[in-house]
């Protein structure tokens, strides 16, 4: 669960473990660190809370990556719009008059 | 209020603080409002801490389409299609006449094969778990649930408090399967495993007859995020630590 906790501090020269995030998380597990059989489901609600919030940090990341890619370049002039479809406006060289 | 799709950082600092309400998120000095303008406060610590780090995250724009668990949040406290706790049931339960996993092809033959065999074992687990009959149909009406099924989880659900629904009917709706959602929420399957189960039809027909790439991984991507985002919701809007919590403020 570090791991994404890196890329999720958005500000530079701080870093993931000053965090409030890991820090709730590193005490979370260190309070959950016991060998007595009774308490392993909480264990393992904490790993599946853990690895549900890990995916929710990788998929954000990924998807804000694909969007920026994709969808974040800004809005197309009409030409580029109208060259996309194959055609010319009228004032450029060989569009209709 | 109308939240454009961006705008830029305009804090520097992120911070949680308790009030009579709950948790609040501080942007430098100012609270972080709702859409509907109420003042944002969350039941659980954790939860605030998670909302915290999205707002944390955020870069020169805030991208407030990544910001699921603050969207969450704003739909608990702003009810903005204000629907009680029997509404809100009732709607999440009703996707159970058109639960994805219950819904079968008879043609292609590999895909019929394939949706036998990847989601016959979850529907077997949701009717083990909750002593029901569901079963499953290649019928256009989709399968006939029985009454008695419906009440089962109508009962089930009303167990949990409104934040919990609203986390619960948001992920229904998403992967359109309350069976692939009880099975998240129940720590049964991976968020993964229950998006790849939502979108099985979805993944054959990309490898029989390929697809934009970039658009696959997006709709993967973005999926992935809103049924992780709901079932972290969920669980920390109805973990014992919050009741406890609720009743220390007490």
């Amino acid at each position: 669960a570090a791991a994404p906790l890196r890329h999720a501090s958005g500000r530079a020269g701080r870093t993931y473990r000053d965090t409030a995030a890991y820090q709730h998380i590193v005490a979370a597990f260190r309070a959950h660190r016991v060998t007595s059989e009774k308490l392993c489901r909480a264990q393992q609600e904490l790993h599946f809370q853990a690895a549900t919030y890990l995916c929710l940090l990788r998929s954000v990341r990924e998807h804000t990556a694909l969007h920026q890619e994709y969808h974040g370049k800004g809005e197309r002039s009409p030409e580029e719009v109208a060259g996309l479809v194959g055609f010319r406006l009228p004032q450029q060289p060989g569009g209709k008059g | 209020m109308f939240l454009p799709p961006e705008r830029k950082r305009f804090y520097q600092n992120v911070s949680i603080s308790q009030g009579e309400g709950g948790f609040e998120i501080n942007l430098d000095h100012r609270k972080l409002k709702t859409p509907h303008a109420k003042l944002f406060t969350v039941p659980s610590e954790a939860l605030a801490i998670a909302v915290a780090t999205e707002w944390d995250s955020q870069k020169d724009t805030i991208k407030f389409y990544t910001m699921h668990l603050t969207t969450l949040c704003n739909t608990a406290l702003d009810n903005p299609t204000q629907r009680n706790k029997t509404q809100l049931i009732r709607a999440a339960v009703k996707f159970l006449e058109t639960d994805t996993v219950c819904y079968r092809v008879e043609e292609p033959a590999a895909l019929a094969e394939l949706q036998k065999n990847e989601w016959d074992p979850i529907v077997a687990w949701a009717e083990k778990r909750y002593n029901v009959a569901i079963g499953s149909s290649t019928s256009i009406l989709g399968p006939n649930i029985p009454a008695s099924t419906k009440e089962t989880f109508i009962t089930h659900l009303a167990s949990y408090n409104m934040w919990a629904l609203q986390g619960i009917e948001y992920v229904i709706t998403q992967l359109k399967s309350l069976i692939l959602s009880m099975g998240l929420i129940d720590r049964h399957i991976t968020v993964e495993k229950a998006v790849l189960l939502s979108r099985l039809e979805e993944e054959y027909q990309i490898q029989r007859w390929g697809n934009v790439e970039w658009a696959h991984d997006y709709d993967l991507c973005e999926l992935r995020a809103r049924a992780a985002a709901g079932t972290l919701f969920v669980h920390l809007c109805s973990e014992s630590s919050t009741v406890k919590h609720k009743l220390l403020q007490d």
